[in-house]
């Protein structure tokens, strides 16, 4: 998958990832500026898998030293923006 | 011939659903290969086979709800009985097996008996009539052929099936799952109930410093890429695996006032899903996996038990349970043991705290580790010895 193009892409994306993690949870009042484990319950393995499907939808290595970066939807975004 | 009944998957569990076969009638099915889907209190679980041979009857149908130890399906084993599968020419071959003795009186559509087997005639089928007869629940004995020869025919199972209502799918509705989630609750309370009814709970704690395995797993996740990556718990469960090994009291059970002995070391991770509830399936041979192997089998079960397709043997065989609950900022854990089990452990949150190393005041990363065991098969002393040799191993984590 290539990098998408627009931030609004990137989003949808960031929101289908967490979609196949968490298929569980509510995603639709999500909070940009809130953490993901805080507002969806996600714990450590939860999010590894998060990171693994984001660096396989994004093409980016992410280092464990830059998890806390990904760790609300505006990082997120912000990261993945910054990437293009 | 061997039976295939409905298993006990936990301690109070007395009966379960069949959602479906993954095998038909004619089929042949290995040892510890997946035969069924049965739905119980607590999850959708895939049922393996104890026994390997070729299926020779199924005897309940998918929506019924049957009680532990009901035989559901005969097995016929390798070698107890001939087989006569004879490929001629370009036609199909057909299977011959011996069918249940003839009652001409049951209309076609009759549903599947466990009437016991008799030798002597020989029914002529195809494998793909066979197969299709297995589908349909169609007992091919009671279906009168019309091929060659008297064999009967994919159009004469048809026929026979046609009057039948096809199950209902196993796809759960919202009502659906938050009646799993009730039943949940109530085979948790029941299974806790009598731990601590019956269980003579001993409790033991210690804190760990976690600083070289945390530096160690750093350096490690540093050199792999991110879908090999471990996380800590991995050590965690791989530390207490080793442990067991050095007081293998712990790894056992307790029935009908007995202990029980396990040899093979299966460590049950307590995985809680987001409905509710929790659920703790065994990763077998866990003190014989690598780090790497134990994380990614430990991501296969979290993933299939939140999904409902845990197998059955990792729902019965689990030895110990461990418990981290440490994501939420718990620091201690003061667990309760799953019976028949008779130690649980449990890890909280890794915190930073003073720590004295060779006189000094430092700060470390530190872990509380606690053991909920079962005083009639352990004393404190062996339970000590067992949170001493966790803490002596995560100390060297390259060891692990």
């Amino acid at each position: 998958m290539t990098t998408p193009p627009f931030p609004g892409q990137i989003k949808d994306t960031i929101l289908q990832v967490l979609a196949e993690v968490a298929p569980e949870a509510d995603l639709a009042g999500l909070k940009p500026d809130v953490s993901f484990r805080d507002q969806l319950d996600l714990d450590s393995m939860d999010f590894l898998n998060f990171v693994i499907r984001i660096h396989e939808a994004f093409g980016v290595d992410i280092p464990e030293s830059d998890y806390p970066k990904y760790a609300t939807l505006k990082g997120c975004v912000e990261q993945l923006s910054g990437t293009r | 011939m061997a039976e295939f009944v409905m298993p006990t998957l936990g301690s109070d569990m007395t009966k379960g659903t069949l959602v479906a076969w993954k095998k038909q009638v004619g089929d042949r099915v290995a040892k510890s290969e997946v035969i069924a889907e049965v739905d119980t209190e607590k999850s959708a679980i895939e049922v393996e086979s104890f026994h390997a041979g070729v299926i020779e009857q199924l005897l309940v149908k998918p929506g019924e709800t049957v009680s532990v130890g009901t035989v559901m399906a005969i097995i016929r084993e390798e070698g107890t009985q001939p087989t006569s599968a004879h490929a001629s020419g370009a036609h199909p071959p057909l299977q011959t097996v011996s069918p249940k003795a003839p009652d001409t009186s049951l209309h076609p559509a009759s549903l599947p008996t466990a009437a016991p087997i008799a030798g002597g005639e020989r029914l002529r089928i195809s494998p793909a009539a066979r197969k299709l007869a297995g589908e349909l629940g169609v007992d091919p004995v009671l279906v009168k052929g019309t091929g060659p020869g008297g064999a009967i025919t994919l159009e004469d199972i048809q026929l026979s099936a046609a009057p039948r209502v096809t199950p209902a799918t196993s796809i759960a509705s919202p009502g659906e799952t938050s009646d799993r989630q009730a039943r949940m609750r109530q085979t948790i309370a029941a299974a806790m109930a009598r731990s601590k009814r019956e269980i003579p709970h001993y409790y033991l704690s210690t804190i760990i410093d976690m600083g070289r395995a945390m530096t160690w797993l750093k350096e490690e996740n540093l050199k792999r890429p991110v879908t090999d990556r471990l996380l800590y718990g991995v050590l965690l469960v791989r530390a207490v695996a080793l442990a067991l090994r050095r007081v293998p009291e712990l790894n056992a059970l307790w029935k009908d006032n007995a202990i029980i002995q396990k040899p093979d070391i299966h460590v049950g991770v307590a995985v809680s899903l987001r409905q509710g509830g929790l659920i703790a399936p065994a990763i077998h041979d866990t003190d014989k996996r690598s780090l790497s192997d134990l994380m990614s089998n430990l991501q296969d079960v979290v993933k299939r038990a939140r999904a409902g397709t845990l197998r059955s043997s990792e729902l019965s065989d689990p030895t110990i349970t461990v418990t981290n609950l440490g994501e939420q900022g718990v620091e201690t854990v003061f667990g309760v043991i799953y019976p028949p089990q008779v130690a649980l452990v449990g890890f909280g949150k890794v915190v930073e705290r003073p720590w004295v190393v060779e006189g000094q005041v430092v700060s470390r990363p530190v872990v509380t580790a606690t053991l909920s065991a079962d005083h009639r098969v352990t004393d404190g002393h062996r339970g000590g010895l067992f949170l001493a040799t966790i803490d002596r191993l995560l100390q060297e984590p390259s060891q692990l």
